[in-house]
């Protein structure tokens, strides 16, 4: 094992977000002590108050920019890294916050908060690659700690990361799951769906939520119609896209033309 | 003396004692509801079969009916096939671990019990020879596959009825097994005088019949049982066109139906995934954290993915139409090229299990159609 100081840094970073990504690397539990073996956790607030100055070797990033004072902060993080992952549905996609991008944002102010003239917010949640150079992208909501840790190994060894961007119906049936669409008549998005969860929802004979946005070539208008025919109403199939990954294309824009 | 190519009638409650005899020697795998469909799954005895419960089936469209009998095989074919369990979703390949005495490889565990199928179906006998052709002929034999394999006991059924996406008649590969089984079962009158007539096709399902309670069969046995298999034979949900299906397709690869077929298609890939002859694997690096270890697993891959195509560059099929052309022709066209048959078994499984339904007699029908004007 490396010697402290030789390990590379490793620094977590939070933007408007739930804290659940970066949770799942604390809930690395068999894993943490090898994961703390392999690196410096040099910033990780979550994890300890302790602070190492930068530069860091690996920055993973959690949450979206809605505010003017994070979108200079990661800025500043991005100069400071010498490689940036994002992680999660808010870091990759702008995250469910990012409703307020398609609605006034003020609106939701003068709803939310006793005294909205303390709050000062950007009219949008964007992802953290439309502010600054980012060097691989893990998606979920939250993310999969599977893949995180697969994503800090490969950063380990110099290699590109298995995190498949197929169906998650690949998942599902190579997990043996019984497709809930076919022999149930439930609505999934695992189809338009990229892979990475394990098809967990299937397995419980729920549809896919589409936590880990769109696939590497989702066919909306091919699914849509077929949901339409199970019943799915053109509202429904709004807010079926309308969740996590509402800021992702196509997500956004069948959320956008369905009346989202 | 019970020997091979007897036939027998045995009562359904003596399937328990054949479930019985097989779990002293295998892990005995069978039809079984969950989830609302006829998977396979392990079996421990005569009550975990499928009793009284058939599928519907249409593109897209699968559900769990009752029947009006207490037949035990009244169903068709459910979303897995035997694939599942001699060429798994999940193979790990290999460990190694770094020492100072150098690296050392430790290979995956085998099965620790043999495996024996109850209810294979013709169309799904002809499927695992196909994938014996690909996976234990030629220069590259799967010792993972061959492992599993080997000792498989295979009790098949003959079809008694068939469902809406069936058409291993058109495929040449039903509803009757013609060899290839240990003990192939026939179901006869579930509502009347239920019984099964039971062909025994190898030594050791001699052996295991002659265990049972049994009377030989009579002439009147054999009709009836000819009788089930020829009215499967004439409920074909579908039929693939007569025609040569491999030339029709080599001279229409820029046929206009590929993109019609696209906009349909979600390259989603679960067509492959229950085909119960498509075989193609990816292989990853499992999470090395430790430096001084690795492993690699093998997963199921599916040629609908863009990593499939990937090579320097970029991947060679980026949109759906050059994906779902790959897929079809090779399972019609070239795949008799490479292994001298179609990869295609009749099972209906790729039409019932596609989530927008998309049936390939009926994209094989419409380019054939368009070539006769």
């Amino acid at each position: 094992m490396a010697e402290t100081g030789t390990r590379p840094k490793l620094a977590v970073w939070k933007f408007a977000s739930c804290d659940g990504c970066q949770l799942s690397l604390l809930d690395c539990e068999d894993e943490l002590l090898a994961v703390a073996g392999a690196v410096e956790i040099a910033y990780f607030l979550e994890a300890t108050r302790a602070e190492v100055a930068g530069p860091y070797d690996l920055s993973l990033v959690e949450g979206s920019i809605t505010t003017a004072h994070d979108a200079a902060r990661i800025k500043a993080i991005r100069q400071a890294s010498k490689r940036l992952i994002t992680i999660g549905a808010c870091a990759t996609a702008g995250g469910i916050q990012a409703l307020r991008n398609f609605a006034d944002v003020r609106d939701f102010i003068s709803i939310v908060y006793a005294r909205p003239d303390y709050i000062e917010t950007l009219a949008t949640s964007t992802a953290i690659a439309e502010h600054v150079k980012v060097d691989f992208e893990l998606r979920g909501c939250p993310v999969n700690k599977h893949q995180l840790l697969e994503v800090l190994a490969a950063f380990l060894r110099g290699r590109q990361p298995a995190t498949p961007g197929h169906s998650v119906c690949v998942e599902c049936k190579q997990r043996g799951n019984v497709c809930v669409m076919v022999a149930h008549g439930t609505p999934c998005l695992g189809p338009v769906t990229h892979a990475g969860c394990g098809a967990i929802c299937p397995a419980y004979d729920r549809g896919c939520y589409g936590c880990f946005g769109p696939m590497e070539s989702p066919n909306m208008a091919a699914l849509n119609h077929w949901l339409a025919r199970l019943g799915v109403d053109q509202p429904t199939i709004a807010r079926l896209y309308g969740t996590f990954n509402v800021n992702a294309e196509p997500f956004r824009a069948e959320s956008q033309r369905h009346g989202g | 003396m019970v020997t091979s190519g007897d036939a027998y009638v045995i009562l359904p409650a003596a399937l328990d004692g054949l479930i019985q005899a097989l779990r002293a020697d295998y892990r005995v795998l069978g039809p079984t509801v969950q989830a609302s469909a006829i998977v396979y799954d392990e079996l421990t005895g005569l009550a975990d079969l499928p009793r009284g419960w058939t599928d519907e089936q249409a593109g897209g469209h699968y559900r769990l009916r009752r029947r009006d009998d207490g037949a035990l095989f009244g169903y068709v074919v459910g979303p897995q096939s035997w694939k599942q369990f001699l060429h798994q979703p999940v193979q790990p390949l290999w460990r190694a671990r770094q020492s100072e005495d150098g690296v050392t490889f430790e290979p995956p565990p085998t099965p620790a019990r043999p495996l024996a199928f109850i209810g294979v179906r013709a169309c799904e006998r002809r499927a695992i020879a196909i994938q014996d052709r690909v996976l234990l002929e030629g220069s590259f034999a799967d010792a993972h596959y061959a492992a599993r394999r080997a000792e498989a006991f295979i009790v098949a059924v003959n079809c008694g009825q068939a469902g809406g996406t069936c058409f291993c008649v058109s495929m040449g590969t039903g509803p009757k097994v013609e060899d290839g089984f240990d003990l192939a079962l026939t179901e006869l009158d579930p509502a009347g005088e239920h019984r099964l007539l039971v062909e025994v096709g190898s030594e050791r399902g001699g052996r295991l019949m002659a265990g049972l309670p049994q009377r030989p069969a009579t002439a009147a046995d054999r009709d009836a049982a000819e009788a089930a298999v020829a009215r499967a034979a004439s409920q074909m949900g579908r039929a693939m066109p007569a025609v040569d299906v491999p030339a029709v397709l080599a001279r229409n690869l820029e046929h206009p139906r590929w993109a019609e077929v696209a906009e349909r298609c979600l390259t989603c890939g679960n067509c492959t995934m229950v085909c119960p002859t498509c075989f193609c694997t990816t292989v990853e690096e499992d999470l090395d954290l430790a430096p001084d270890q690795a492993g690699r697993t093998r997963k199921w891959a599916s040629c609908f993915t863009l990593d499939f195509s990937y090579i320097h560059g970029g991947s060679v099929r980026q949109s759906g139409r050059s994906r779902y052309r790959q897929w079809l022709t090779h399972k019609l066209a070239t795949w008799h090229d490479q292994f001298g048959s179609s990869g295609c078994v009749g099972c209906g499984r790729c039409i019932a299990w596609c989530p927008v339904g998309i049936d390939l007699t009926e994209e094989v029908q419409a380019i054939a159609a368009s070539e006769q004007g």
